[in-house]
């Protein structure tokens, strides 16, 4: 809104300040000098080595010594046929679905349960918080040994006779061929997915609580006297309301999951038979284990892609609400 | 009635998940403080008989250098950042000109993309202006691209800021620099906080850049603490005592600027 009102004010400003206008002139170029250098290192460090990247990506330079001779599509094709790039394809959209899932409905859960006079709201708040302030690679390192197979949270489960082998198991759930691997959910994901989720509730739980403290006391009211429960103006009144907030938590950690990398390296590596493998990862050992540099642009690029299928119309669609 | 059922089924939720969540903490915390001989897959849970501290001293000798590496790293990196950040946001907030929305945007998208797809490049280029493997590299690099979340966060920030006060400003002959240092930087006290908190916290947590632009001397501590997790010689209670010292500088930002914190968290995402 208050941005509605600067955008006019500014485009009525020249008239206004007609005498004015060669200082307000000077001082524009002033101000476009300023975001110069800024906006150059972006153009070069962002858009620049994307290009370049994508170049890499089509050339053979698959070992130590740089080779930039133009291989087409080679390195892309080499990729959907090789088992851990499809086993790292499947592990992502996966790993997605299920940590995207459980942060929003933990986030919107918690969310809900903090705002009602709870007492003791700041410490749970805080609780739940304070994850948000770690390293993904602290995370890894601390989970991995809660979810050890031999130990950790397993001590208590055995006692309902239950032994997770987390991101140990390589069990592949519901399945079906797909290229030459089992396409189904790898039970170790659920591993990662644990720890990420830890990590990253905070966040949608912060969203959520700034969106339900927006929600004027007088819309629940309202609802009250028209009769409804408090389950229904939460089902058809709150959550309704809370919609772009879901969206924005949705494209956040989809950018998140789709490059995840650090906490699954630092947690469980790619797994026997890939089943903890991400693009991440792959990209990382292909370009500096491998030294496959053009194998390694490439995973990047699809990466790149799959990340910009979320966001460009988001970040399109902001643009567009705004002015 | 409802309510007296709901009340403690709520509570009851609210404190096992608070449990599951310190849980971590928990096992960090005990370990840590565990004689190597306590210290066994069996007893994870149990509370050490006796404390001791010498895995803090162990782990210490091991990455106070890395640790020392990341404050040299993250401070600089920080503050430059920030500034950038303040002078993009006041453009594109108080002296939007034709295209500067577009502009904005095209910046905002670095902020999603995967670092991954300009890795190599990036070495490359540090490698050529002789600054990979080295701790200004690692500046430049998250300076430049800490640059479109801070110029998103400070032009939400100024945005709120009233363009009276601007506009009062130009008539009483105030140009460009000067309305920046005496009326934007003054009022900028917060989202300086917010913006160092935020840059501060990633910049100290990152491990993609830290793991593939140092080696060995130059590693902050995210990467040493990866490796010192990654050797099979190294002790539980160590690696515990080390996964805090890591955890440490940003933890303490979060216990004692919480507030900040989570308006950088919520500044983060993009909210036009």
């Amino acid at each position: 809104m208050q941005e509605e009102i600067a955008t006019q004010r500014n485009t009525n400003k020249p008239l206004q300040l007609n005498k004015k206008k060669k200082k307000v002139t000077k001082d524009q170029w002033i101000a476009i000098s300023f975001l110069a250098p800024s906006f150059i290192l972006v153009l070069i460090f962002v858009y620049g080595f994307i290009g370049w990247t994508g170049w890499v990506s089509l050339s053979n330079w698959n070992s130590l010594v740089p080779d930039m001779s133009f291989a087409g599509l080679k390195n892309y094709i080499f990729l959907f046929q090789d088992f851990r790039f499809q086993a790292d394809l499947r592990n992502t959209i996966f790993f997605t679905l299920f940590f995207i899932g459980l942060v929003i409905v933990m986030g919107l859960g918690l969310s809900i349960l903090i705002d009602q006079k709870t007492k003791g709201e700041s410490f749970f708040r805080n609780i739940f918080l304070f994850p948000m302030a770690l390293s993904f690679v602290v995370t890894g390192v601390v989970w991995q040994w809660l979810l050890n197979p031999s130990t950790g949270f397993n001590q208590f489960l055995k006692v309902f006779g239950i032994q997770p082998k987390w991101y140990t198991d390589t069990n592949i759930l519901a399945g079906f061929e797909w290229g030459s691997i089992e396409f189904g959910l790898p039970v170790a994901i659920l591993a990662v997915v644990i720890a990420a989720v830890w990590q990253m509730t905070g966040f949608s739980l912060a969203m959520y609580l700034a969106g339900l403290r927006g929600i004027p006391e007088e819309l629940r009211e309202a609802a009250r006297i028209d009769g409804a429960t408090e389950f229904q103006i939460y089902w058809k009144v709150i959550l309704p309301m809370l919609m772009p907030i879901t969206v924005s938590v949705v494209i956040i950690m989809a950018h998140i999951s789709l490059k995840i990398f650090d906490l699954i390296y630092a947690m469980s590596g790619s797994g026997a038979n890939f089943v903890t493998d991400v693009p991440g990862v792959y990209m990382f050992e292909a370009t500096f284990r491998g030294q496959y540099y053009a194998n390694g642009a490439a995973i990047a690029i699809i990466m790149l892609i799959l990340v910009a299928v979320f966001i460009v119309p988001y970040l399109l669609t902001n643009r567009r609400s705004d002015s | 009635m409802a309510v007296n059922i709901w009340k403690p089924i709520k509570y009851s939720i609210l404190i096992i998940m608070a449990i599951l969540f310190l849980a971590p903490v928990y096992v960090i915390l005990v370990t840590s403080v565990k004689p190597l001989d306590e210290v066994s897959l069996e007893a994870m849970w149990a509370i050490p008989t006796s404390i001791d501290f010498s895995s803090y001293v162990e782990a210490f000798t091991e990455l106070a250098p890395n640790f020392m590496n990341s404050v040299y790293l993250v401070i600089p990196a920080t503050l430059l950042s920030a500034l950038l950040g303040a002078m993009n946001g006041y453009v594109l907030s108080k002296w939007k000109f034709k295209g500067s929305e577009i502009l904005f945007t095209v910046i905002l998208f670095g902020m999603f993309i995967p670092y991954q797809s300009i890795l190599i490049p990036l070495i490359q280029f540090l490698r050529n202006i002789e600054l990979y493997n080295t701790i200004p590299g690692l500046i430049l690099t998250h300076v430049v691209y800490g640059l479109p979340i801070t110029t998103l966060m400070f032009r939400n920030f100024y945005a709120n800021i009233p363009d009276t006060m601007i506009e009062a400003a130009k008539i009483d002959g105030a140009n460009f620099l000067g309305i920046f240092r005496h009326i934007i930087i003054p009022l900028s006290i917060t989202g300086f906080v917010v913006v160092a908190i935020w840059q501060f916290t990633n910049i100290w947590n990152e491990f993609l850049f830290a793991v593939t632009i140092t080696t060995s001397d130059s590693q902050p501590i995210m990467v040493a603490l990866q490796n010192l997790s990654g050797s099979q010689i190294v002790q539980w209670n160590v690696q515990m005592a080390g996964a805090l010292l890591a955890a440490l500088p940003t933890l303490l930002v979060y216990i004692f600027l919480g507030k900040f914190f989570v308006r950088g968290l919520l500044a983060g995402s993009v909210k036009g």
